[in-house]
């Protein structure tokens, strides 16, 4: 175990192998890596994009910017907890403050299917004013596209937004050294089940809400105990697994996780457990995964739960020197496994 | 549900892992039958808790694993035609036929849909009059009741645009399928619970005394598949061989009557390919002849489909148990959960997409060093 050469274990298929666009592309994990790093990247060039942060931040003016954008496909437009009108503020406002920053303003552009009623349109365009009025941030500009009858799923939402990185914060991946303490926000998993219940038609017994959230409060709170967090970052598609890979193999530092201390409600890991599917890999929309300096970690913990969205936060591992670059959960009956980057969606099991 | 937490539990585990210690004597060899009860297995770390005399051989209880390339080629085929809506569990969109998969097809145009049950796929049907939907039925007997009761009602509301792609399998005679090898090395055997919960015990004793086997009905959940290890050890250690239950809360001796008298109306026994291992006798299922308006293999001409299989697969060998998934020269390296060779790596049942995703820091060096990349 101690001189594999883990690097023999990627996958030496180029992304080409595959023709065309398949579903995995946009789901947060292996494939939409592949497809930034093999056609985005090289197609567009620049030193800025290179960061593969969510959010981009840019000297300008004298001033440290963030500045991300973000895509809602999400159906049904409407579920528990929230609507595409929420996630498209929350989202990107999240991104922003995944580097530090207050999200200021937003952009807002619809793409509007022929048919789709315009009461839905503004409920969605209410849902999205209500969110961004909770954020603290202002729709600044926008743009409206219709496309024909069965060229789009009703609506879709893009938002892009800016914010300014407050001065002494420097949140990337590539400060995390051994010895980090991993904190999670609180419950897991719960976005991607509350969508799944209600878009599958599936029930679970008890309705669960989307966690949907804007975190750039929390992350407030968070920065005033110490500047010096070393990342942030907030587990959508792909959820924690996927965020820990990333920050893992962009760190090089191996991450431990111990399984028992990560917060799953019991409905979500109900749901996973009929499903076959892993709570780690499940998106959330309203939580965030902070590598904290050790010497940091308990005040920070104890003003992320003071927080109204950080109530449920827990340490759940650390950054260690083994297995660089990999994620390793602890299982609650004291075994070890691999928490591998998802490869695309996850697939309900057979039986 | 509160059962997840309680069959979880960490003390009680240690509790039974020590009592496996105390009972075991010698090496012994057992099979999981059931790729859910593998992947249990893995992903809770198991088998690094077990005593060293205890070896888990992982069983051909993968119904996605199973299922012979010529069939999913044929799946492949029928997707791909444009009046056909094509049904089926999510993870079958991923297995690899010959060149491509499922999912393939779909970004090629393909109307193919992943539903959570045959029923849904009937609805489907029912609400698009005008296209053929067809729904892929394979699995073990867990899932066969509920695929045979699906085609019953196509026939009694008669929705005649509705079909299914049959590939179904039994475990008995696989049992028996491997238990007959020469090359043989299983010494008991842990059966799937779900199996038995729809089938009940009653194939299983005439098993157990031909082959001299104990088989001990398990579930899936840890403490579960310990039990299971610590019943079936102690038969071994006391030289018995007889049909245990620890699965009491599932599984009663007879099974699920009505679900049984389903498949026994809808389905006749055939003898079926098993990907990887080859045609095993009576191990199959098909429609009967009075549903075979239903069959989609009668109503999509898809005969004289010349299948390939990847050379460097050995995806056969760890069905049957004789081959650990690392110990295969293309494991982790031309074989991955991303660019799959066989089934096996694929599934999230597979023995080696578990040993991919969860196992990777245990394979002994020397192993990885042999599986060089190639490209």
């Amino acid at each position: 175990m101690s001189d594999l050469d883990l690097t023999s274990w990627t996958c030496p298929a180029p992304l080409r192998d595959r023709p065309r666009v398949v579903m995995g592309h946009g789901g947060g994990g292996a494939l939409s890596a592949e497809l930034v790093q093999q056609i985005f990247a090289p197609a567009f060039g620049g030193e800025v994009l290179a960061q593969m942060g969510d959010a981009a931040v840019l000297s300008l003016g004298g001033a440290r910017l963030a500045f991300s954008t973000d895509s809602y496909v999400v159906r049904p437009l409407f579920f528990p907890g929230g609507s595409i009108g929420d996630l498209a503020v929350n989202g990107t406002v999240n991104d922003l403050a995944m580097s530090g920053a207050r999200a200021a303003y937003l952009s807002c552009g619809f793409i509007l299917e022929e048919g789709v009623e315009l009461e839905t349109v503004t409920r969605v365009a209410e849902a999205l004013g209500a969110a961004a009025r909770t954020a603290g941030v202002e729709v600044a500009t926008g743009d409206t596209k219709v496309v024909e009858s069965g060229h789009g799923d009703g609506i879709y939402v893009n938002t892009a937004g800016i914010g300014v990185v407050p001065a002494g914060v420097d949140l990337r991946p590539q400060r995390v050294v051994p010895g980090d303490v991993v904190i999670v926000s609180g419950a897991i998993g719960v976005h991607g089940v509350a969508v799944m219940s209600v878009r599958e038609g599936l029930e679970f017994g008890v309705e669960i809400e989307s966690d949907c959230a804007a975190l750039g409060g929390l992350v407030d709170t968070m920065l005033a105990v110490t500047p010096d967090l070393h990342v942030l970052r907030d587990p959508t598609r792909g959820g924690l697994a996927a965020s820990l890979n990333e920050i893992a193999a962009a760190s090089g530092a191996g991450v431990v996780v111990r399984e028992r201390d990560v917060p799953v409600p019991p409905a979500v890991a109900n749901a996973c457990a009929i499903l076959g599917l892993d709570p780690m890999y499940i998106a959330n929309e309203g939580k965030l995964v902070a590598f904290v300096p050790r010497e940091h970690a308990d005040a920070v913990l104890d003003a992320m739960r003071a927080h109204p969205l950080g109530a449920d936060s827990a340490i759940i591992g650390e950054a260690v020197e083994a297995h660089p670059g990999m994620v390793v959960a602890r299982t609650g009956l004291g075994g070890t496994r691999v928490v591998d980057l998802p490869l695309g969606e996850q697939l309900p099991r057979i039986c | 549900m509160k059962y997840i937490d309680e069959f979880q539990d960490p003390a009680l585990a240690r509790r039974l892992l020590d009592e496996i210690r105390a009972t075991v004597t010698r090496p012994w060899a057992l099979m999981e039958v059931c790729g859910g009860q593998t992947h249990s297995i893995i992903r809770h770390g198991l088998d690094q808790l077990l005593p060293d005399e205890v070896e888990l051989i992982h069983g051909p209880g993968c119904p996605v694993c199973v299922t012979p390339l010529e069939v999913i080629d044929k799946a492949l085929e029928i997707a791909s035609r444009p009046d056909v809506i094509f049904c089926s569990f999510g993870d079958m969109l991923r297995v690899p036929g010959t060149g491509r998969d499922l999912f393939q097809v779909r970004g090629e145009g393909g109307d193919v849909r992943v539903v959570y049950s045959p029923l849904d796929a009937l609805r489907i049907a029912q609400q698009n009059p005008d296209r053929e939907v067809v729904f892929f039925g394979i699995g073990f007997e867990t899932t066969a009741p509920p695929n045979a009761m699906t085609v019953h009602q196509a026939r009694r509301h008669g929705v005649k645009n509705f079909s299914m792609l049959v590939s179904h399998v039994r475990v008995p005679p696989a049992i028996e399928a491997i238990m007959s090898s020469p090359s043989c090395r299983v010494q008991g055997f842990l059966a799937a619970g779900h199996v038995c919960s729809v089938m009940g015990m009653g194939e299983y004793p005439e098993l157990a005394e031909r082959f001299r086997v104990p088989i001990v009905v398990t579930g899936f959940e840890p403490l579960d598949i310990l039990e299971g290890v610590r019943r079936t050890v102690a038969q071994l250690e006391r030289g018995e061989h007889t049909v245990d239950n620890a699965y009491a809360r599932a599984v009663r001796p007879e099974g699920n009557p009505a679900a049984r008298a389903m498949l026994e109306d809808v389905f006749e026994v055939t003898d079926r390919a098993w990907r990887g291992i080859g045609v095993i006798p009576d191990s199959g299922w098909r429609l009967s002849p009075k549903y075979r308006d239903h069959d989609a293999e009668h109503r999509f001409s898809v005969e004289g489909i010349r299948t390939e299989e990847p050379a460097e697969c050995r995806s056969g060998e760890v069905l049957q148990g004789l081959l650990k998934p690392h110990e295969c020269a293309a494991f982790g390296t031309l074989c991955t959960p991303r660019t799959p060779l066989g089934a096996t790596m694929v599934s999230s049942e597979g023995a080696c997409a578990a040993y991919y995703l969860y196992r990777r820091l245990d394979v002994p060096a020397a192993t990885a060093r042999e599986a060089s990349p190639v490209v």
